[in-house]
C-alpha cells in the first residue's frame, strides 16, 4: 500500500499558515426536516460531513454533482439556510468561532455571497448605485466607474437598471460589488453557469483579480474544468461529504486525484475519456453506514460497505476520504 | 442534390428570423441533417442558436424560408417528427405531475428506453422537485422518443450537469438515436464535448457569416 509522506513544516511556518487562515469549517452537517405523507416526518441529510479550510488570497473550488446540496453549503456557512433545517458543526472565521451574532455582523460586510441567480439585484435601482452602497469611502461614483472598467464594463452601465443588462454583464456587476466592498471572503455560487466559453475565461480571470486583492474566494461549481483553471485548491463534494481536498500544485506536477470519485469525474470529462460510471449518487433520504461511494466504486471492498472512512490528512491542507486512496 | 436523397433529411432552406424588424437575428441559413447523423453546433451566447432550434422544432415560424422534414413541410395534425430537448429540465416538466405521467405524454414509448437512460423505478412515483436536474433530464429525453420522432434537437442539454452525469446522458442518447436512425442537432458551447459526440461540427457564427456575404 502506498503511504503518503507528511510534509513536516517548521513550527514557524505552521504558525504563519495558521495566522493566514480565513475560514475553517469542520464536521459541518445540514439536515432538513419535513413532513412526509400524513404525519410522518422525513429527514433529508443534505450535508453530512463537510470540511474546508481557506486562507487569505486563495481560491478554493468546491466541485460536486448537480443536486448534491452545494448551494445549501453556502447558505449554511452564511447562516441563511432554510428555517426547517438544522446545522451542526464548527465554523471558525479568522481563528475565532463564528457565532450567530458575529455572523450577522460579518454577513454582507466581511463575507459576501455572489448568488447564482442573475435576478438577485434590485430591479428598480440603478446598477451603479447598488454597487455604491457597498463602498465605505467617499467620492463614490468615480470609484465605482473605475471598478467597472477594471472588470470590463462600460462606465455608462452605471446609470442602467438591471433589466437592461445581459446575464454576463450582471455577473460582472457582482464581481464589481465584491471588489468595491471590503469583504475578505467571497462565496461565488456557480459563477460560470450558462456562460459561453469566452465569458467563462473572462469570469475566471476576474475571480483571479479578487484573489490578487488578497480576498479568499470559495467557488462553488459543477464544472471541474473551470475549477482546475482558477482554483488553488479543489474540494470534491460527494453525497454531502468532502471526499477529497487536493492542491493544484499536486495536479500540475502530474499527480492524480486520490479519491475514486474525483478520478471518475476527471475521466468523465470529454477531453479525458468521456467515461460514464454506472448509477447515481445516494439520495439525501438514505442513512449511510459505509463509504458514500462504495456502491459505485470499482475498488470497493467489504470494509467500504460497513465502515465509514474518515478524512485522512495528507499534508496540512490536502485530505482524502478513502481507505485505499491513491492506489 | 437529387430529390430522393433530400427525402431523408431535416433541411433548413434559406431561413431568416428577426424579433425586431430593424434587426435580423440571422438570414439565409442553410443546414441539413441526415437521419442517423449527429451534428454539433457551437457559437456565442445570444447569437441565435436557441432561436434556430425553436424554428427547426416548429415552436416558432421562420420570418423567411422553410423547414422541410424528409422533404415535406410540417403537418400540425400529428406528432411533430422533430423534438426539442431543453437546457433546463425543471422548467420543462409540469411540477404538479407525478413523473410516471411524463411517459404518458410520449404515448407509445418503447419498453427499454427508461432502462437505457438509467431511469429508476422508484423515481416514477415522485414529483419534479424531488429529483435532481440530471435525473429529470432523463425523463425529458425519454419523452422525446415517440415512435414517430425522426430528428432531435438537443439545446445545451447537459451544460448544467457535472461531467459524470453529462457522459451518462450522452452515452445513452447516442445509443438510442443510432439504434433508431434518428438525426440529432446538438447545440453546446463545449467544443470538446461536441468533438466526442458529433459526426460533424459547425460554427454557428460561420454559418451566419457565410450567409451574410451572399446578401
Amino acid at each position: 500500500m502506498h503511504v503518503y509522506e507528511l510534509n513536516h513544516e517548521t513550527q514557524e511556518e505552521l504558525e504563519k499558515i495558521q495566522n493566514n487562515l480565513l475560514l475553517e469549517v469542520k464536521n459541518l452537517s445540514l439536515t432538513i426536516e419535513r413532513f412526509g405523507k400524513g404525519w410522518t416526518r422525513e429527514r433529508l441529510y443534505v450535508i453530512r460531513d463537510f470540511h474546508l479550510k481557506i486562507h487569505h488570497g486563495e481560491v478554493v473550488a468546491i466541485v460536486g454533482a448537480s443536486g448534491s446540496g452545494k448551494s445549501l453549503l453556502a447558505d449554511a456557512i452564511l447562516g441563511i439556510h432554510p428555517k426547517n433545517s438544522i446545522v451542526d458543526g464548527m465554523i471558525k472565521y479568522e481563528n475565532e468561532l463564528l457565532t450567530e451574532k458575529r455572523r450577522k455582523r460579518l454577513r454582507g460586510n466581511d463575507i459576501l455571497l455572489i448568488p447564482q441567480m442573475t435576478n438577485a439585484l434590485d430591479p428598480l435601482m440603478k446598477v451603479g448605485k447598488q454597487v455604491k452602497t457597498l463602498m465605505k469611502q467617499n467620492n463614490h461614483q468615480k470609484a465605482v466607474k473605475q471598478i467597472f472598467q477594471k472588470v470590463g464594463l462600460d462606465p455608462d452601465v452605471y446609470d442602467q437598471i438591471p433589466s437592461a443588462c445581459s446575464g454576463g454583464m450582471i455577473r460582472k456587476i457582482f464581481i464589481a460589488m465584491a471588489l468595491a466592498s471590503e469583504a475578505k471572503l467571497i462565496i461565488a455560487d456557480e459563477p460560470t453557469n450558462g456562460l459561453d466559453y469566452e465569458s467563462i475565461d473572462e469570469m475566471l480571470f476576474q475571480i483571479k483579480m479578487l484573489e490578487k486583492d488578497n480576498k479568499g474566494v470559495i467557488m462553488i461549481t459543477h464544472d471541474l474544468e473551470a475549477a482546475m483553471k482558477v482554483a488553488d485548491k479543489i474540494a470534491v463534494f460527494y453525497a454531502g461529504e468532502t471526499v477529497e481536498v487536493v492542491d493544484k500544485k499536486h495536479l500540475k506536477k502530474g499527480g492524480k486525484f486520490r479519491h475514486p470519485y474525483s478520478r471518475a469525474l476527471w475521466n468523465a470529462l470529454p477531453q479525458n475519456g468521456f467515461i460514464a460510471i454506472d448509477s447515481t449518487q445516494p439520495s439525501a433520504t438514505e442513512k449511510l453506514t459505509g463509504c458514500s461511494f462504495a456502491k459505485q466504486c470499482p475498488k470497493a471492498t467489504k470494509k467500504c460497505k460497513i465502515e465509514k472512512p474518515l478524512l485522512k490528512e495528507i499534508s496540512h491542507d490536502e485530505m482524502v476520504r478513502c481507505f485505499y486512496a491513491g492506489m | 442534390m437529387t430529390k430522393w436523397l433530400g427525402a431523408f433529411m431535416l433541411e433548413c432552406k434559406n431561413i431568416g428570423f428577426y424579433y425586431n424588424r430593424s434587426n435580423w437575428l440571422f438570414r439565409n441559413i442553410h443546414l441539413s441533417i441526415e437521419r442517423g447523423e449527429i451534428i454539433g453546433i457551437y457559437g456565442k451566447s445570444g447569437s441565435g442558436k436557441t432561436t434556430l432550434a425553436k424554428i427547426m422544432a416548429n415552436y416558432l415560424s421562420p420570418t423567411e424560408g422553410e423547414v422541410l422534414v424528409d422533404g415535406e413541410k410540417s403537418n400540425h395534425s400529428e406528432v411533430y417528427p422533430v423534438q426539442l430537448i431543453w437546457q433546463h429540465p425543471e422548467q420543462a416538466i409540469n411540477p404538479k405531475w407525478k413523473l410516471s405521467k411524463i411517459f404518458e405524454e410520449a404515448k407509445e414509448l418503447d419498453q427499454d428506453i427508461p432502462s437505457i437512460l438509467g431511469i429508476k423505478e422508484e423515481w416514477l412515483n415522485r414529483r419534479a422537485h424531488e429529483l435532481s436536474g440530471g435525473e429529470l433530464q432523463r425523463f425529458c429525453i425519454a419523452r422525446a422518443f415517440h415512435p414517430d420522432t425522426r430528428y432531435i434537437i438537443a439545446d445545451e442539454i447537459t451544460s448544467m450537469f457535472d461531467a459524470i452525469t453529462q457522459a451518462q446522458i450522452w452515452h445513452a442518447l447516442i445509443r438510442l438515436v443510432k439504434e433508431r436512425n434518428i438525426g440529432v442537432l446538438a447545440i453546446s458551447h463545449h467544443i470538446s464535448l461536441l468533438e466526442r459526440i458529433s459526426d460533424r461540427i459547425i460554427d454557428f457564427n460561420q454559418l451566419k457569416g457565410a450567409s451574410e456575404k451572399s446578401f
